[in-house]
């Protein structure tokens, strides 16, 4: 049953205060078809009564709220989704944060918005595959989702049998997975490489290790244009000297951020941290422990 | 326009796979089983791709592609087995084979393109 106009606009505005996520009223077939399981898992009769139940609780940390926020988050992802941002990786970013980092030897490599962790392990597996000079490396791969349980997902490293048929190359299946009964399972000497974490990207971050290579990709387009030159502006604080960027096929930084070049690489092209925005290096910024800060779990949502 | 060869005995999956690459521009030469496979595969002009069932009478899939790998000329033909077997054993031991790809039923259109994109045959 479709929701009145008062009601869609309530969940609307609750929606886009703890996600960002912009629902015009075109959009509500998809909140009939995302919001129906979860008014079936709380027990009440629809989402009329849903909406209802969240204006009794609206706070983003009750229950509802964030199961509502978690259900209007698209989780569309595949292992080495579009193949040529991982070309990308392999052939100029990790070569060059390489040589960037030779000093002392570390890597931050962040996913953000994870959703299960496909990404993570793609880039995890790139790694492994391609850069076994970093076998002595401190390489960490942080992954960061609003979904806490996309974040355990990504954590666990457990797939189905249809999330491994899309886009793993099965010999990266035989390779770095076991199976458990229906489940494929990574195997530890990947899972120990990431390091996931709740993170609302358009509410209040945490402290950040400095980052190397970000994955930002088919996230942005979710958002209003406020939205994205906020997270836009994080992310080059976020970014080391020389940081690049990786975006989605549809995006773009232009009209929302100036601090980055636009460099090709094969056929493909990334984001370069443009010189003048850098902020400085410290080594407690790429020291920090992910995850751990009150801010981290206890995020005051924008 | 490339070709493209789809093994398999069940009608429904032949025509499925038909579809999907004919879609994306293949021209699809369709057999029942392996040694219906080696003779299309011989009769027709080289195909880029041959997409093979593992379980079917005649002769298997996993033994079409031993036969096929063993035939030089088909060095460079892409060969992607498309079967209900499910263990990691099978998957090794098809790549063992000569398989460049493997794909475990059920499938979706997504899954077949992701695939072929995966091996740089993607949609042209």
């Amino acid at each position: 049953m479709a929701l009145n106009p008062a009601d869609f606009a309530y969940l609307a505005n609750y929606v886009k205060s703890s996600t960002a996520i912009i629902l015009t009223p075109d959009k509500d077939y998809l909140v009939e078809s995302r919001l129906a399981p979860v008014a079936r898992r709380v027990g009440v009769n629809g989402i009329a009564e849903l909406v209802g139940a969240l204006r009794k609780n609206s706070s983003p940390h009750s229950e509802i709220g964030q199961l509502i926020s978690e259900a209007m988050t698209t989780n569309e992802t595949y292992f080495f989704r579009d193949v040529k941002p991982f070309d990308v990786l392999k052939t100029t970013l990790l070569p060059e944060a390489i040589e960037r980092r030779s000093q002392d030897r570390t890597l931050n490599i962040w996913s953000a918005a994870c959703s299960s962790g496909q990404e993570s392990y793609s880039i995890a597996m790139t790694i492994k595959e391609h850069f076994p000079q970093l076998s002595n490396w401190r390489v960490r791969l942080f992954a960061t989702d609003i979904s806490k349980s996309m974040v355990e997902r990504t954590r666990e490293g457990i797939f189905s049998q249809i999330e491994i048929n899309r886009g793993l190359p099965a010999t990266m299946l035989v390779k770095y997975f076991t199976k458990s009964g229906s489940e494929w399972r990574v195997k530890p000497d990947l899972t120990k490489m990431v390091e996931a974490s709740t993170m609302n990207l358009a509410g209040q971050w945490p402290l950040l290790p400095r980052m190397d290579i970000v994955f930002l990709r088919n996230v942005l387009i979710y958002f209003d244009l406020d939205t994205k030159r906020a997270i836009m502006k994080k992310v080059v604080t976020s970014l080391s000297k020389g940081g690049t960027l990786l975006l989605g096929g549809s995006e773009t930084t232009m009209n929302v951020s100036s601090d980055f070049d636009r460099l090709p690489s094969g056929d493909s092209f990334y984001y370069k941290l443009k010189e003048s925005a850098a902020l400085p290096n410290s080594a407690h910024a790429r020291g920090v422990r992910f995850g751990t800060s009150p801010a981290m779990t206890s995020q005051t949502l924008s | 326009m490339p070709t493209a060869l789809v093994i398999d005995d069940s009608s429904a999956t032949r025509m499925i796979l038909a579809r999907i690459l004919t879609e994306i521009g293949y021209t699809v030469e369709k057999a029942e089983n392996g040694a219906d496979g080696l003779e299309k595969l011989n009769a027709m002009p080289k195909p880029e791709l041959v997409m093979v069932d593992w379980n079917m009478p005649v002769m298997n899939g996993y033994e079409f592609i031993q036969n096929a790998r063993a035939l030089p000329q088909y060095d460079d033909v892409t060969l992607m087995m498309v079967t209900t077997e499910t263990e990691i054993e099978q998957v090794l031991k098809a790549l063992e084979a000569g398989a460049n790809e493997y794909v475990m039923k059920p499938f979706t259109k997504d899954v077949i393109h992701e695939k072929l994109i995966l091996l740089g045959l993607g949609a042209r």
